[in-house]
């Protein structure tokens, strides 16, 4: 089945994840990282999924490309929706088609996702004449191109080099030339510059809102840093415990969060011109997936759940509360309703 | 430095080179060096929090390890407490250490995983202090909730905490000597963001709760704005530029400081703009640039820059802020 003659939805959405759920089955434990999680992509635009570690970001990403570790880990339920077509009902042959051609993914580190025996050349080669009908010369001559587009100097003779030859910038920049080699509608990018300096950081994430613009791709973004998100984002969605807790676009979420524990998430952070003598903090820590609390899964560390029964008892779920603003929390109204009377 | 004030500083470097010899060939002989610290000097007053910032790879680290003489330093002093730690014999430099502690990255890394929680903690007691009995017991108890621990996790192993609750327990063993001056190098850079502001409030508590001094290694620019009163921003083994933290972030004056700050994302959408992004990478230290080592990257370049490296000079309108550009 040739998934590129399918004619690409007309509503902007490039990407419907809809109640996904991955559990992990280990032993006699079920850990359950993602839990009808939702939320969809527009064609072009960035999304950005933000959350602390462990909190079931990098497992979403997993399940879009379905690279979920097997046996242990499984995708319980819901439907991912590229294309008009379920990616959860794909056959393997099909999704391995989808796999680096429409949806591609770079990853955290840099330093152990190239492989250290082949030359950046080689693996770049590889990528490409796996998906495209091209000569080993034709593929070389992209290979060249692609290193030169993604900003490193000499192409030619860098396309020739092993990545431990390489920085930690330009390994990531392999990785990204890598990714676009067969221009995918979608990048998954897991902590693209997490692993960076602070300048490097920059100039990838330049990179990356060039080629966006260049390729007319979408990118989902998945970090733990929310003034990142703030930079680059056009929709953000927060998870915290295996769900998502918000989803706004940035301009909205970062004007008035609604959730306690993405205000939470904002104060805390050091910025620049800070001026006060104790940084806001959220208190507690994020909990054991073993061990979820009961209810809301945020009520031990938020200031009005931690005495409030329903919050204890009930979970919240995902629901508008205002044009394309959703927050899982019981008082997301009240609160919304008192910011307007300020 | 200005010699007036000598006695204000805890702790002052002056002149301080870490060089590791590169060897090549058969005969293992040193063909050149790598300049990791190359000729830093700052001065902490007591009480005071001092920040060095910079990139992976700029010396921020061995320059923490050759003040407390983990590494050898080549050249220059480090006066603690006016006196030498650089040439102290051992008897001596066994007495300077027990005030000067240090606290690492990686909660998981710097912890014994077959110790428990009570035996890391005391260990310094014992060693430094000679405590021993119910009376380190007690000591370790209180220790341990100073840093927000309860103290039943005295018997329990660092693979039943958290990376925030391992950080707390890498404070308590830093504070158990009774240290002067704690050397944090990237403290929280391996946390959560929720996490990483308990940690420097809980920092700064016991700062003001015991009269420390810190040395606070960094790359995370807007921490070291709420968290230190001077910043000292290294490139390749220098200081390029080092003020009283809000001069530094008001008034950056050195490309390098600039282009740092600009970099930094700002955690508003609204404040989404160009940056003054510097291009190229960090060049590596064993074939530094002739000049200034960041003359490659500098959008000011001049051709005096790649002649000689320029010196870091005191500012004639700022007594306190230091910058080592040709164009000041």
């Amino acid at each position: 089945m040739n998934v590129r003659s399918i004619p690409k939805q007309n509503n902007g959405t490039l990407l419907s994840v809809e109640n996904v759920s991955t559990y992990f089955f280990t032993g006699e434990d079920v850990v359950k990282a993602v839990q009808d999680v939702g939320f969809s992509i527009k064609k072009g635009k960035t999304f950005a999924l933000v959350g602390e570690s462990g909190c079931g970001k990098s497992v979403t990403a997993l399940s879009i490309m379905r690279l979920v570790p097997a046996p242990q880990g499984k995708i319980v339920g819901g439907e991912i929706i590229f294309n008009r077509q379920n990616l959860l009902a794909l056959r393997e042959k099909d999704m391995r088609h989808v796999r680096g051609n429409e949806i591609s993914m770079i990853f955290q580190e840099p330093m152990t996702s190239l492989n250290p025996v082949f030359t950046v050349g080689n693996q770049i080669v590889e990528a490409i004449k796996l998906h495209q009908k091209k000569t080993k010369s034709q593929a070389w001559a992209d290979a060249v191109e692609l290193l030169g587009k993604v900003g490193i100097s000499d192409p030619a003779q860098r396309v020739r080099q092993y990545p431990h030859q390489m920085s930690g910038g330009m390994r990531q920049r392999i990785m990204i030339a890598m990714a676009v080699s067969c221009e995918p509608s979608l990048l998954i990018a897991d902590e693209p510059t997490t692993a960076l300096d602070v300048t490097i950081q920059a100039q990838i994430l330049d990179l990356l809102d060039n080629l966006q613009e260049q390729n007319r791709m979408s990118i989902l973004l998945i970090t733990h840093d929310l003034s990142v998100v703030a930079e680059r984002a056009d929709d953000v969605a927060v998870m915290y415990a295996s769900r998502i807790v918000e989803v706004a676009d940035s301009q909205s979420l970062f004007a008035e969060p609604l959730h306690p524990y993405t205000q939470g998430l904002l104060k805390s952070l050091p910025r620049l011109g800070f001026s006060g003598k104790r940084l806001p903090t959220i208190s507690g820590a994020v909990p054991d997936p073993l061990r979820f609390p009961s209810g809301c899964k945020f009520h031990p560390r938020c200031p009005i759940g931690c005495s409030d029964r329903r919050c204890q008892t009930v979970e919240p779920i995902l629901r508008e509360v205002e044009a394309g603003r959703y927050v899982a929390c019981w008082y997301a109204e009240d609160r919304k309703q008192s910011s307007e009377r300020e | 430095m200005d010699m007036a004030n000598i006695n204000n500083y805890l702790l002052e470097v002056d002149d301080l080179k870490t060089y590791f010899p590169i060897k090549k060939g058969l005969l293992r002989r040193t063909t050149g060096y790598v300049k990791a610290v190359d000729g830093i000097s700052f001065g902490i007053k007591k009480e005071q929090t001092l920040g060095l910032v910079g990139e992976s790879g700029c010396g921020k680290t061995t320059a923490a390890r050759s003040i407390v003489r983990l590494v050898p330093a080549t050249k220059g002093r480090v006066i603690f407490d006016q006196e030498d730690i650089l040439t102290a014999d051992k008897v001596k430099l066994r007495r300077l250490r027990r005030q000067i502690s240090l606290i690492f990255q990686d909660p998981f890394g710097s912890l014994n995983p077959r110790m428990t929680v009570g035996n890391t903690i005391g260990e310094p007691l014992q060693v430094q202090r000679r405590v021993s009995g119910s009376e380190l017991t007690d000591r370790v108890t209180v220790l341990l909730s100073k840093v927000g621990l309860s103290p039943d996790h005295i018997n329990r192993y660092p693979h039943e905490f958290s990376g925030g609750q391992r950080q707390r327990i890498g404070v308590a063993r830093a504070l158990a000597s009774g240290p002067k001056l704690v050397i944090c190098d990237e403290p929280v850079s391996a946390l959560d963001v929720s996490i990483q502001s308990q940690i420097l409030n809980l920092l700064k508590d016991l700062q003001e709760e015991f009269g420390l001094t810190f040395l606070f290694i960094a790359h995370d620019l807007a921490v070291v704005e709420f968290f230190c009163d001077i910043v000292a921003v290294m490139y390749m083994g220098r200081i390029v530029e080092r003020a009283a933290s809000q001069d530094l972030y008001q008034n950056p004056l050195h490309p390098y400081t600039r282009a740092l700050i600009s970099a930094i994302p700002r955690g508003e959408p609204s404040l989404r703009g160009p940056k003054t992004t510097v291009s190229g990478e960090v060049p590596s230290a064993s074939n530094p640039p002739a000049g200034c080592a960041f003359g490659p990257r500098c959008p000011w370049r001049r051709d005096d820059c790649l002649k000689q490296a320029p010196a870091l000079k005191q500012r004639s309108d700022n007594k306190g802020h230091f910058v080592a550009c040709w164009k000041y």
